[in-house]
């Protein structure tokens, strides 16, 4: 074995890469998050359509979006593999067991286990549907004097070969452009309950994972300081374990409310 | 002996050898005094188990004052009982209340097998230390004070890490029966001091290795470790070996 695969392979090495792979899909959310944070722009969806169209189609994008579906296996696969280990340390359990430790780190296995399903329900409603079914097509025609975008659906038979079409005309001074309406079928699938009661399941167990996983991915690599240790749980519980879940579900609910006002 | 007013009923693992299956047992234990220390209760029920012509409950202890790591008793779902900082042996009877039911069982890890009874065999740890926990090279008289520089502030580290008595509480705390904590703490009490540093890359790879090769578990830095650690071994230390093993794998001239 040369020297990276005996090191990797090691306790310590296996949970670096836990570490690091855990550490990459942290930074992933914060995009996602401040990507998605334009459903609640009141454009019918042309920032958002149009950033959905950027993030499937800008080359570096997609090579990280690839790598991120690799590390979301990986990570989930690897720590289902460590959990497995681990419950095999003690092949005799205790008959009485009280707990010093918090309820997230002893639980990360299961809230793991819950995301990786999460995010099969999840890239099934939006991101298969998005690549691989007809989406009806929505064109934005928006005033460049005055900013003004109004957005017209198009007819459920039209289709296009590119991704977005894209005309202006510097006369009339006219922007046009001509998406798949991603915007739409987000709006549709939170009009759901069910589904806003399953994201918000999803976010709850986003926060207690991260609650304990950001910080202790920087304890893993060494990282246990008196001075920045505070701030790294500081950002773990109130940004990873608070703000973001909140920023998410927040999504569902907001379309959820939408749809019962009648809009 | 027994002089006290206290009447416990207690829930004791017993197992012949590790070859076969053990139980819990409830024995009744009474008139026992708030001052006895719970291995003294363990004497008082002995003698009489031993007068009933039973079996003796087999359980390590040795200095019983809280400083060779021997007692190992895990006691309602604690190792060391209900007191932070403390060892078995150091738990006192005034920490339970009469009418308690206390459960005693051994420290439970795949490495650490049971021998009999209490008694679990914890010569995974002899080997790791074995494997590199220690200062090999041993030359002339000692140096004059002051002649190597020590900050106080890493010798207190040093110090605080020596602490550790090797008894296996991180382990029997441990979800993953890692352990990582004792491993740090004797990596870590040499790593800081001069005389650890001709061996310090060597060492932190070393000692993992076996601490691997013995089946302990992963650390997943839940940190009931170092909440349950009779002698209060950091965190900081799990931190410290990480750094001293990536850095030495990473460092290391061994292709």
């Amino acid at each position: 074995m040369s020297w990276l695969t005996k090191t990797l392979s090691s306790s310590i090495g296996k949970k670096v890469l836990m570490s690091l792979t855990g550490l990459f899909l942290c930074t992933f959310l914060v995009v996602h998050l401040s990507g998605n944070l334009q459903l609640f722009y009141k454009d019918g969806g042309y920032a958002f359509n149009t950033y959905a169209v950027f993030m499937t189609s800008f080359p570096p994008i997609k090579v990280i979006s690839y790598a991120n579906y690799f590390f979301i296996l990986f990570h989930a696969f690897w720590g289902l593999y460590l959990e497995y280990q681990n419950r095999k340390a003690r092949s005799v359990r205790y008959a009485v067991v009280r707990n010093s430790s918090s309820w997230s780190s002893r639980n990360m296995a299961i809230l793991g286990t819950v995301l990786l399903v999460y995010i099969v329900v999840h890239m099934g409603d939006f991101w298969y549907k998005y690549h691989n079914e007809p989406l009806p097509y929505v064109q934005y025609t928006s005033d460049v004097r005055t900013g003004q975008i109004v957005a017209n659906e198009m007819p459920s038979t039209y289709t296009q070969d590119v991704k977005k079409v894209e005309i202006s005309d510097l006369e009339t001074g006219v922007h046009l452009v001509i998406v798949k309406d991603l915007y739409k079928e987000v709006a549709r699938v939170f009009q759901n309950p069910l589904f806003v009661l399953i994201y918000i399941v999803g976010m709850f167990a986003v926060a207690f994972h991260l609650y304990h996983g950001f910080q202790s991915a920087f304890q893993t690599l060494g990282w246990n300081h008196p001075k920045y240790t505070p701030l790294v749980r500081g950002i773990s519980t109130w940004i990873f374990a608070i703000l973001i879940p909140i920023g998410f579900a927040a999504m569902p609910i907001f379309f959820y409310v939408k749809h019962l006002m009648g809009n | 002996m027994s002089e006290g007013n206290m009447n416990l009923t207690l829930k004791v693992w017993r197992q012949k050898n590790a070859k076969v299956n053990g139980s819990l047992e409830t024995y009744q234990v009474n008139g026992i005094s708030e001052d006895m220390s719970f291995l003294e209760m363990f004497d008082v029920l002995n003698e009489r188990l031993v007068s009933e012509e039973k079996e003796p409950i087999a359980f390590d202890h040795d200095c019983r004052e809280g400083i060779c790591g021997a007692c190992s008793m895990y006691i309602n779902g604690r190792p060391h009982g209900p007191l932070e900082a403390v060892t078995t042996c150091q738990l006192h009877m005034r920490s339970f209340k009469d009418g308690d039911t206390i459960v005693v069982e051994p420290w439970r890890a795949t490495a650490f097998p049971v021998v009999k009874d209490l008694v679990v065999d914890r010569a995974a740890f002899d080997r790791i230390i074995a494997a590199g926990g220690y200062v090999s090279v041993n030359t002339g008289n000692a140096q004059d004070g002051n002649a190597i520089p020590i900050p106080k502030e890493e010798a207190d580290k040093a110090f605080a890490a020596a602490a550790c008595i090797g008894c296996g509480a991180c382990v029997a705390a441990c979800k993953n029966a890692s352990a990582m904590l004792f491993v740090s703490a004797k990596v870590s009490q040499l790593a800081l001091l001069p005389q650890g540093q001709p061996e310090r890359e060597e060492r932190a790879i070393k000692m993992v290795a076996q601490m691997d090769a013995e089946g302990f578990g992963n650390c997943t830095n839940t940190g009931a470790c170092a909440i349950e650690c009779p002698k209060e071994i950091s965190l900081e230390n799990i931190a410290r070996l990480n750094r001293e093993y990536l850095g030495s794998s990473i460092a290391s001239t061994v292709a």
